[in-house]
């Protein structure tokens, strides 16, 4: 029987696993070094918080992976033998592969700031940050004050982690408002404002010059690289993004004499098939590296709905289906403190060329929406929405029939998603983009059949 | 801020406290009038037992309702004893010993609590109302800006089945235990309800009244508490005033007033076999007695069931009864919400309760089949079972044990919903209805999902709400009462709770939306 070994058991491995075993009887292993089960590494902040126990961000029940007949191993990859198909192990074991499916994720950018690895530094990233992050702030006694370096997705999550334990957080962000390279200005200013009214000192425009240790080799205080400012803490989270957790390939690839190297760039370089320059070896989800990016996408995508779908795709192509990953629109979510945003299709942080905007905001200023659309055609690019939650299924469907903004906007009773009873803005998004753009869209009532696709 | 919620949380406690202790003190002391007027009302033939009550207990003074109790009690199973014995069947006393007893012990009783009534409402009721408010307000403040504010639910004690939760635990069962086997020690607590009672029915408050009006002081409160934690969700919101309304106007106040007009107490919200007693032939001969409006809630009690019941399910989904108007499930979503993280996620407690709810539902009808049988038939035992029997098992196991002690008891450790989860035959009747001709689904927003776990730690239901969120399929599933918490909780907005068109309601998915089209049409329409 063919043996599927995948090294990673985050959600592009396990996606993969499961979608083997679904269109196959092969034997599958799953190794990985951090936790015996797959968890969901998105929920991390909840355990900290004290929304969820541990457990709780295990989607599958422990039975699952013996029913299923998905063999699990703990265990540290040191090393690939490509010749031999043969992973060696930190603990000197060793497992031999018919294919090889790499999907270990990443690991959190360090800079080569001073001070970067003393006591009370940590990324927020794997299972064993949360537990550094347990004993080293396990509330604000121990931890006086926590500096965040690195204004994204995670940065922004560990503030709201800390602030939950009223650890009082500075947090250095490298531009000059919170994640602007991706958003807009104006959704940009409103988390901002999020952000210093849940009591976080914001710090723009401000860069980690490096972090002074005490004498036992713990962290006393950060430095700005702009002010020279010392700002005295007892733990930095370093959250200055991610790069592909893939250095144990390279230092197989110079180790090994016997066999091809697996191709790496930043990434695990894989094809459209996610196959490597190794005929039996693949790589998915964080750790892979398109070499060519798929339209307007970034030729690593860290995302979870990403990995998934590679998941998806490459179960296809090991079970003898070979096909292409072939992502479908865009789209993304977060939570920002208590202000939700999704994205569907694209709206970059600035416009292009041929773009044109649509702005509304809601007077509490914690609900927006931002469309982009072609100025030319009128053709729908892309929204943003703050604060209001919209149905994947309608942009998904105006963007493959390319609808236009104003088909769009007369339809928005449609899109809405938030619970029943909540107050609709439809009406007023309508009526400020006709006058702003002189035109009379007429907003149609929600129509189910519309909704749900039935004739 | 934190100085008004622990001085209120003293409060509470010394109101709490108070309420506790007032089953030990005052004085009782059945005079020879109380047991004349017993044995008039009662129609009593034993004099055996007027004999036995003459020596032991009238012109005793007792100092506490356990031993009074305990010598009526006996004085009554000796007579009988002796009676059934010797086949003297209409000397024989039929009521269930301790209410009996606490007929007597309710006019015998003496003391400061029965003097001062209302001050010891105060320091009861009084107290705890405003004690817990005192803890629950100040969190608009502590808690900050609305929102999910679930911090720290797993590391307080009294919501990850700490020390607290057992103690409450402990408490709650005590609580039931006293409320349905022994009405004789808690008659104290009914003076200090007997002026509302009054007020409100023209009679003393029996345990029943003090449960009611205590279930609606509760309500009310963690309502309050309800509408703070989720002043951002209209939903909860709306919920909460609904569940309050119904259990305030149509279970307390309304039964209270009929029967202030000498009509029989009834709840007309409160659906058979939910109210499994409805066709019980006592119940059936009262309202037949009771003229038009007798006939009346006979008739609407069966349309109640048997059609209002199903249409409203179809449309809304089995949430309209179960999280917008049943009294259970008020207490559920009020009292319980701290408690709702605490339910069974596992496969094995889903086949667990799909196994009890419905032999429940099975023998609420079968028990109902019997009693109809009989109360017709002029039978009193059918295939040789006697109905008074199955409905004694049924009234003592379902309607005492399950829903109260259990159900109830033990929020702070299986969660809020146990009762309607596993034990309420309405529930399985709506589920079923909700299962398979509805309108009502939780929407999954196409592959939003991150699969953090907050919506299946947060069903109350116990449903894994994620195994069908990440699968990008909705959940369509007969124990869902419609709450709404799963969506509120969901940090991507992945669920929404309507109702539409049938048809694409239940949408199983391998391959989630945002993927390649063809792979989608490929996996998911094979
Ligand atoms: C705090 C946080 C919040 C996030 N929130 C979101 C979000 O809201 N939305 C979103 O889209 N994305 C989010 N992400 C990103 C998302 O979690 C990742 O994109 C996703 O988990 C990547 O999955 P993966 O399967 O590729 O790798 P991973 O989940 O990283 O799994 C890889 C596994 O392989 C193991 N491994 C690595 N090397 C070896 C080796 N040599 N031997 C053995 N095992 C090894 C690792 O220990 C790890 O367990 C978040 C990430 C974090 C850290
Ligand atoms: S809460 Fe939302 S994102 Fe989290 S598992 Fe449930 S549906 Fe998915």
């Amino acid at each position: 029987m063919e043996h599927i070994v995948i090294i990673g058991n985050g959600i592009s491995g396990v996606t993969a696993a499961r979608h083997i075993r679904k269109l196959s009887d092969k034997k599958i292993t799953i190794v990985s070094a951090e936790s015996d089960y797959f968890f969901s590494r998105t929920a991390l902040m909840y355990v900290y918080m004290g929304h969820l126990k541990f457990e709780h961000t295990q989607p599958y029940e422990n039975w699952f992976w013996k029913k299923n007949r998905i063999n699990l191993k703990n265990g540290y990859v040191e090393n690939v033998d490509t010749e031999n198909s043969t992973l060696h192990f930190a603990n000197g074991d060793s497992l031999h592969y018919d294919k090889l499916i790499i999907a270990t994720g990443s690991k959190p950018n360090k800079f080569g700031w001073p001070g970067q690895n003393l006591n009370g530094v940590m990324g927020m990233y794997h299972k064993q940050d949360l537990e550094k992050l347990e004993t080293y702030a396990p509330n604000n006694k121990v931890c006086k004050r926590a500096v965040i370096v690195g204004g994204g997705l995670i940065g922004i999550e560990l503030a709201e982690m800390l602030h939950s334990r009223h650890i009082p957080v500075t947090f250095l962000v490298r531009e000059s408002s919170f994640w602007n390279g991706v958003l807009p200005n104006e959704e940009s200013q409103m988390i901002n404002k999020e952000i210093i009214s849940n009591g976080i000192d914001l710090r723009l425009s401000s860069n980690l010059k490096e972090i002074i240790s005490d004498k036992n080799g713990k962290v006393k205080s950060v430095i700005i690289q702009e002010t020279g400012e010392e700002i005295p803490c007892n733990v930095v989270g370093l959250t200055a993004g991610v790069s592909p957790n893939i250095d144990f390939l390279k230092d197989s690839n110079t180790r090994t004499e016997s066999g091809q190297s697996i191709e790496t760039g930043r990434g695990v370089k894989v094809n459209r098939y996610l196959e490597t320059n190794i005929s039996n070896i693949y790589a998915i989800g964080d750790c892979a590296e398109q070499l060519d990016p798929i339209g307007n996408r970034r030729p690593i995508e860290a995302v979870w709905y990403t990995g998934r779908m590679m998941g998806e795709t490459i179960a296809q192509t090991i079970c003898g289906n070979r096909i292409e990953y072939k992502p479908g629109h865009w789209f993304n979510s977060a939570k920002f403190f208590d202000i939700e945003y999704q994205t569907y299709g694209w709206v970059w942080a600035q416009p292009k060329e041929n773009e044109a905007r649509f702005y509304w905001e809601h007077e509490s200023g914690k609900k927006c929406i931002h469309i982009s659309y072609d100025k030319n055609t009128g053709e729908f690019i892309g929204i943003n929405t703050f604060g209001i939650r919209m149905r994947h299924e309608f942009f998904d469907k105006m963007l493959t029939e390319k609808q236009s903004v104003k088909y769009v906007l007369e339809h928005l009773a449609d899109a809405n998603f938030d619970p029943e009873f909540y107050k609709l803005h439809e009406k007023e998004i309508v009526t400020k983009f006709n006058i702003e753009n002189v035109s009379n869209i007429q907003l149609k009532k929600k129509n189910w059949k519309r909704i749900f696709k039935v004739n | 801020m934190k100085h008004i919620q622990n001085t209120g949380l003293a409060i509470f406690l010394v109101g709490l406290l108070t309420f506790t202790s007032l089953i030990f003190i005052g004085k009782y002391e059945v005079t020879p009038e109380i047991l004349n007027n017993l044995i008039d009302s009662k129609g009593i033939k034993s004099e055996l037992f007027i004999d036995n009550m003459k020596n032991n207990v009238v012109g005793k003074e007792f100092t506490n309702p356990f031993s009074l109790s305990s010598k009526i009690i006996s004085s009554l199973e000796t007579a009988n004893e002796t009676h059934k014995q010797n086949s003297e069947w209409d000397k024989v006393i039929w009521d269930k010993p301790h209410s009996f007893s606490y007929e007597i012990a309710k006019l015998s009783g003496s003391g400061i609590v029965k003097e001062h009534k209302w001050l010891f409402w105060w320091l009861t009721f009084g107290l705890g109302i405003l004690g817990a408010l005192m803890y629950i307000i100040p969190n608009v403040i502590v808690k900050g800006p609305p929102g999910i504010k679930n911090n720290r639910v797993w590391f307080n004690a009294a919501t990850n089945r700490g020390w607290i939760g057992w103690f409450v635990f402990i408490f709650l069962v005590g609580f039931y235990l006293l409320l349905y086997f022994r009405p004789d020690y808690i008659v104290n607590w009914t003076y200090i309800v007997d002026p509302i009672s009054k007020n409100i029915s023209g009679n003393l408050a029996s345990q029943w009244f003090l449960y009611g009006f205590l279930y609606c002081v509760v309500m009310t409160v963690m309502a309050v508490r309800m509408y703070i934690k989720y002043r951002h969700n209209k939903y909860q919101i709306l919920r909460t005033t609904s569940v309050l309304f119904f259990q305030i106007v149509f279970a307390f106040l309304i039964p209270e007033i009929l029967v202030r007009f000498e009509k029989p107490w009834y709840d007309f919200k409160n659906a058979f076999p939910l109210d499994y007693d409805f066709f019980y032939s006592w119940n059936l001969d009262q309202l037949i007695a009771s003229g038009g409006l007798g006939l009346f809630i006979l008739i609407w009690g069966i349309v109640l069931t048997l059609v209002i019941v199903p249409i409203m399910v179809y449309f809304f989904g089995k949430r309209w009864y179960c999280s917008w108007v049943c009294g259970c499930g008020g207490l559920a979503e009020t009292l319980g919400d701290p408690y709702r993280q605490l339910s069974d996620k596992s496969l094995k407690a889903w086949k667990l309760e799909r196994w009890l709810v419905h032999s429940v539902l099975a023998f609420a009808l079968v028990m109902t089949g019997f009693t109809l049988y009989a109360y017709f038939s002029g039978a009193d035992a059918v295939l040789g079972i006697k109905t008074q029997t199955i409905q004694d098992i049924y009234g003592f196991l379902i309607g005492s044990i399950f829903a109260g002690v259990i159900g109830t008891g033990f929020y702070p450790i299986f969660g809020n919903r146990v009762w309607c989860r596993f034990g309420c035959p309405l529930a399985a009747y709506l589920g079923i209805v909700q299962r398979f001709k509805s309108r009502f689904r939780i929407t999954t927003n196409g592959g939003q999902c991150i699969s953090c776990g907050n919506c299946s730690t947060y069903c109350e239901q116990g449903i894994d709400v994620r195994a069908y969120a990440q699968k990008g399929e909705n959940i369509v599933r007969a124990s869902c009462v419609g709450c709404g918490i799963c969506s509120a909780v969901c940090p991507r907005g992945v669920l929404k709770l309507e109702n539409g068109p049938e048809k694409g309601r239940i949408n199983p998915t391998e391959i989630l939306l945002g993927n390649d089209v063809d792979l989608m049409d490929l996996v998911n329409n094979k």
